[in-house]
């Protein structure tokens, strides 16, 4: 199977002129193959949401390259990284972060009119079926206040799917959410991923919830253990 | 664009009490600066108006000669100049129909009038008192100076042997319309002629001593044959009098002088009024800028969240930009609409309350599509120009700064 994300040698580096410098990650290699369900897991500080955010293209790394479906992502300036975001990517983030002013509707079409610049009737359509397959149907017209925190996290993930992204990337998208609900947002999320087939990297906290994943990186102080050696951690 | 639309106006419903305080200092800036302009202008006018109302916008009048002395210096005595400018009597302008025609082909003079005029004597029984003698042709002269607007007795006609003067001269010599009256030039040439009118215009200095009698009349009394003193011209575009009448001066030869000219005093008032008034909108306007500026960065960095979440699903930064510029676009467009309301009121509020003694207005405020069209215009750049620093802000917001915010 193809790879939807190729990462060659990342390092990210911050820092240097006044504060000191300190490398966060330290020469990554990794491969996410299309349609996967992957979990990123490791201690706090590890560097899980530098890396996720490497590979989202939200920061760029100090060394290293990544391919994105296939195309040079590295190197690239802010205009191609938006638009390559905006193509092939998708968000979750541990907040919700919708936008307080918009209906669940809206705010799941936001990455079309975000895009695109306008909304069509098929877009219409498909955010409305969504929203009905996460069981959001009688909610789509509510503003994000409205809906309790397990509704509000359906209506980000519905959001990070509109665009039919290659790649969703999910930040802890259950830390916010009780245990029941967490676990319902994750057996969510691996539903989605078999039905859309859209490739899934999510940071977790929750080793039950990683070992239900396909597979696991286990980062450690900015490096990834080999997968024999990661088993044992877990 | 409609990103751009919706987003921008979904952010200004949303905040709602940072939108309305926003709007109200928008509106009262603007209102501010209407009303001043409105009054202003109103004023100015009304000034220009009742200034204008009993001069010509141009006068030529007989360039200063220079004679020459008829003897020549002795040996050994070098003169440095030896001018001498000849007696206002004999100043007169001599073949005026031909300077007439010019003047009147001239594209911007509307009206002209030709006036012979010098100084006399009334007298009325025992009463004498010093006047101006103004010979005129009335229609002509009609035409420059409006005169219906200023009888206040008898008929406006001048026949042979008929003269209008001010109410003034005409209380002083206890005269009315019919009464007979005797006047003298400097010459010593003396007429007798029936009073057709009494005028008032507007100044009292003018009341006591004008004097306007036919033309041929004034030219017989004060000597002149068939010259004349003085060409009234009148033109469509006031404020450019002095380029018309440096323009006349070159064609005919005589020297002109334009209102702004003759009433230096009040221009330079006019002028430093205008700047006053400038100034104050001009601060007005950057009080505003910066009322919009400041209220758009409170709301940027509460929503750096939400701008960062916008970038990072892959929203250009040109479009968060465009989103902040059109807020400020929008409350600068629409505070302007409410200024201009409320400007517009309260200068009608002022004409209501300040009143002359006989209850008309003031004067009349000067309210024009003009000071709309420009006012709103200005409002919107405005807005967008203070929204700029703000809308930068927004788009060079880093996604991920923003979000771990
Ligand atoms: N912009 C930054 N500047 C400096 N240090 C940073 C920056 N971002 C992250 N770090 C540091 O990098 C390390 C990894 O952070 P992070 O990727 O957030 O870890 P995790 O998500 O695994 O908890 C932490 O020590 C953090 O302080
Ligand atoms: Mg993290």
């Amino acid at each position: 199977m193809a790879d939807v994300m190729v990462l060659q040698g990342i390092r990210q580096r911050y820092g240097g002129g006044d504060s000191p410098l300190v490398e966060v990650l330290h020469g990554i290699d990794l491969k996410l193959p299309e349609g996967g369900f992957s979990a990123l897991i490791g201690p706090s500080g590890s560097g899980k949401s530098t890396l996720l955010n490497i590979i989202g293209l939200l920061e760029s790394p100090t060394e290293g390259q990544l391919w994105l479906a296939g195309e040079q992502a590295s190197g690239q300036n802010d205009r191609v990284r938006t638009a390559l975001r905006n193509r092939y990517l998708g968000f979750i983030f541990q907040f919700h972060h919708l936008l307080p002013a918009f209906s669940a509707e809206e705010n799941v079409l936001m990455p079309v009119l975000a895009g695109v610049g306008r909304i069509s009737a098929a877009d219409r359509e498909r955010a409305r079926t969504l929203l009905a397959r996460v069981g959001l149907a009688e909610h789509a017209h509510k503003r994000p206040v409205q809906l309790s925190g397990g509704q509000q996290q359906r209506v980000a993930i519905v959001r990070a799917l509109i665009n039919r992204p290659r790649l969703v990337l999910a930040d802890e998208p259950t830390g916010n959410l009780d245990s029941q609900t967490a676990n319902e947002v994750f057996a969510l999320l691996r539903e989605l991923n078999r039905e859309e087939g859209m490739s899934f990297l999510i940071v977790t906290h929750d080793p039950r919830l990683a070992q239900s994943c396909d597979q696991q990186f286990y980062l450690q102080d900015g490096r990834l253990l080999p997968p024999a050696q990661a088993d044992e951690r877990q | 664009m409609s990103f751009i639309w919706t987003v921008a106006w979904r952010l200004l419903r949303e905040g709602r009490f940072q939108t309305a305080l926003i709007l109200g200092g928008v509106t009262i800036g603007v209102g501010v600066i209407v009303y001043i302009t409105a009054i202003v202008n109103g004023l100015q006018a009304n000034i220009i108006d009742r200034t204008l109302s009993s001069q010509a916008h141009v006068v030529l009048r007989p360039a200063d000669r220079l004679n020459q002395a008829a003897l020549s210096a002795p040996d050994g005595v070098t003169p440095l100049a030896d001018v001498r400018k000849r007696t206002q009597r004999e100043n007169t302008i001599a073949n005026w129909t031909p300077l007439l025609h010019e003047i009147r082909a001239h594209p911007r003079v509307t009206a002209s009038a030709v006036m012979a005029s010098g100084p006399g004597v009334a007298q009325q029984g025992g009463v004498r008192k010093s006047v101006s003698l103004m010979g005129i042709e009335l229609d002509d002269y009609q035409t420059v100076v409006r005169l219906d607007n200023k009888l206040r007795s008898g008929q406006l006609q001048l026949a042979a042997g008929e003269a209008l003067i001010g109410v003034e001269l005409a209380a002083d010599l206890g005269l009315s319309p019919g009464s007979r009256l005797r006047l003298q030039s400097a010459s010593g040439e003396q007429i007798s002629v029936r009073v057709a009118a009494t005028l008032d215009f507007g100044l009292k200095d003018l009341n006591r001593r004008w004097v306007l009698m036919p033309l041929r009349d004034a030219q017989n009394l004060l000597g002149y044959r068939l010259d004349i003193t003085e060409i009234y011209v009148r033109t469509d575009q006031l404020f450019e009098a002095e380029t018309l009448a440096g323009q006349l001066s070159a064609s005919t030869g005589l020297t002109a002088d334009s209102w702004q000219a003759s009433n230096g005093q009040l221009v330079t008032a006019l002028k430093s009024q205008r700047a006053s008034s400038t100034m104050i909108r001009v601060f007005v306007t950057f009080a505003v800028a910066l009322g919009i500026a400041s209220v758009l960065v409170v709301s940027v960095v509460q929503r750096q969240r939400e701008i960062g979440i916008l970038r990072a699903m892959g929203t250009p930064a040109w479009r968060i930009l465009g989103v902040f510029l059109l807020q400020g676009g929008i409350v600068g467009l629409v505070g302007a609409l409410f200024g201009t309301g409320l400007g517009a009121g309260l200068a009608l509020g002022f004409t209501q309350i300040a009143r002359t003694e006989d209850g008309g207005p003031l004067f009349p405020v000067v309210l024009d599509s003009e000071l709309f069209i420009s006012t709103a215009l200005i409002a919107f750049v405005v807005g967008l120009l203070s929204a700029l620093m703000p809308a930068l802000r927004a788009a060079r917001l880093d996604p991920v700064e923003a979000i771990r915010g």
